[in-house]
Parts: C-alpha cells; structure tokens; sequence
C-alpha cells in the first residue's frame, strides 16, 4: 500500500456510471481508488468509501431500492457503524437513504424531466467532516444530472434534521428537482455518511467549468488518510 | 396462491406523475379531480395458506416493494387460477 495515498473503495453497481470519473477525481486528489464490484461482500482494506452516480439495477421499482441489497452493501454498513466515512452521489445517495443508512427518500423530479446543469449549493454545516474544507455559507457550484433528485422527508423528520443539523447542502436559487426545503444534501446523526445529488467527482478541474466539487472529495480524501495512517 | 400488491402513494405526498395524467385527461375534456399513479405487482407464491401468504407478502412490501416513507399498500390474495 502507498503510504501517501490513502485507499478509498467506489462501489460498482450493475448500472453506474460516474464510477471511474470518481476514481480519477480521487486520484487527482491524492487518493488511490479502489474499483470495488458489489458482488463482493468483503471490502478491501481502504480508509472510505465513495457510492457513485449512476442507474443501478435501471432505477427499477424505485432508484436504490434493489442495488441497497447487494452484498457489498452489508460490509458498507458494518463500515459506517464502525465510524468509517461513507459519500454517496447521486444515485449512491438514492441507495444509502433506501439502505436506511440515511434518512428520508429521494423521488422523482418535481418537473418529471431529467435535469442535466450546473448548480449553486450553500454550504450549511462545516462543523461535518466532509464540509470541513467549505466556508460557512460559502456557494459551491457543482453539476448535478439526474431524474430521481426530489429529496423528501415529512414534517417530523424534517424537524428532526434541522435540529439535528443533518442538512448540510441546499439549492441557493434555483432548485433544479423540487426537493423539499431546498435540500442538496445531508449527513446520518452520526456525521460520518453523507449524501448529496451534485456530482462533485465532475466539478475538480477549472477547465470542466468548476472545481468546487474537490472540497467536499479532498475532505474524504483527508478522512481516509485519518483513518489508515492515524496509528502509523 | 396469487397475491396482488397495489402500491400508492400516500395521501398528502406530492405525486407529479399522477398530475400529470391528470392534466392529459382535462386537456381530453374528461372531468376529473384528481388522478394518482401507484404500482401494481402481480406475485405467485408458494404457500396456500392465506395467512402464511399474507405474512410473506407484507415482509416483502417492508422489505422491498413499498417506501413507507411515501407509499402505502394493499394486498390481496386469490387462489391461483
């Protein structure tokens, strides 16, 4: 193992997509990706865990319900109860909510059409480790692409996250899916899972447009690092 | 037995595909207050007794078929034809 990168897994579903773009970003940032198939129960040896974007099982009966059972999954919930990171995208954030490794659902697009743009997100917690890198309040623009982004939660649970300080991204502006509250993404009470619908793995270079999308995967990048060289 | 599994939407949640077809059916000249879109499984499953079917089909629909967060379901049951 490399002693400067630290290993983070990218779970492959049958249907993602964003896998190796993931991959890359992390590696750009310092880390060295590891494909992980999740037929596989066991993860390997790797500091965090990184769930793509993508259309696993085709979205059938409703995004994330079916990949949530795949072996894989198992080991990445034993993970995060350890006090792993875990960073769902996209559709890696549909399939932590329906594994109940995250609070509340995310549903089809308000509009019932595909949104395909670039986003601006306010960074409402950086007391999370994934949003330590952020300023408070600070405006992150970062693609999103999906058709299944409306995130919901009834008025309990949405109290709850408040007070909580579980929502941790929102829409500033133009909220592209209708999710409730304006919400882009949140964490699990424990702050060591977190998921949101932008795809940060494609906003890390200028040259795409932005690279805001780093600071949330640099954050992961150091989590892991934390993780497998804190005893070294 | 057969076991048919009807999964809506619940009461009060947001459900644009069912305003959708709504839309459609004014714009046809229906009149209609509302429509709601669910989903609809037809399963086959091995056991006849109905309550053992019916124990079985609700394990499935908390485990997998319906979010509980925005979905309530029914089940019936009918001998297999």
């Amino acid at each position: 193992m490399n002693e400067t990168a630290p290993r983070v897994a990218v779970v492959v579903f049958p249907g993602s997509n964003d896998d190796r773009d993931a991959a890359l970003a992390l590696e750009r940032l310092g880390a060295e990706p590891v494909l992980h198939w999740h037929a596989e129960p066991e993860l390997p040896d790797v500091g965090a865990v990184l769930l793509p974007g993508g259309f696993s099982y085709g979205d059938y009966l409703r995004a994330g319900a079916i990949a949530r059972f795949s072996p894989a999954m198992r080991a990445v919930a034993d993970f995060a109860a350890d006090g792993g990171f875990v960073l769902g995208i996209c559709n890696g954030f549909q399939v932590l909510c329906e594994a109940g490794l995250l609070p509340g659902v995310l549903r089809p697009n308000e509009s019932l059409s595909f949104v395909c743009e670039d986003v601006s997100v306010r960074v409402e917690r950086t007391d999370v480790p994934f949003l330590a890198g952020c300023e408070p309040g600070q405006r992150l623009t970062i693609p999103v692409k999906h058709g299944e982004g409306c995130y919901f939660a009834d008025n309990e649970l949405l109290e709850q996250l408040e007070t909580r300080g579980q929502i941790v991204l929102r829409y500033d502006g133009m909220n592209p899916n209708g999710s409730i509250d304006d919400i882009a993404g949140v964490v699990n009470a424990d702050r060591n899972v977190m998921g949101l619908m932008p795809h940060p793995e494609h906003a890390v270079d200028p040259l795409l447009g932005s690279s805001d999308g780093a600071l949330i995967l640099q954050a992961l990048v150091e989590r892991a690092r934390e993780r497998l060289f804190a005893a070294a | 037995m057969k076991a048919t599994v009807l999964v809506r939407p619940k009461p009060g949640i947001l459900d644009p595909q069912g305003k959708a077809v709504e839309d459609s059916l004014r714009h046809l000249g229906f009149k209609v207050d509302e429509a709601r879109v669910g989903r609809l499984l037809d399963l086959e499953v091995e056991t006849n007794d109905p309550d053992q079917a019916r124990a079985e089909v609700e394990r499935m629909c908390a485990e997998l078929l319906a979010n509980p967060l925005i979905e309530s379901y029914e089940i019936e049951l009918s001998e297999k034809a």
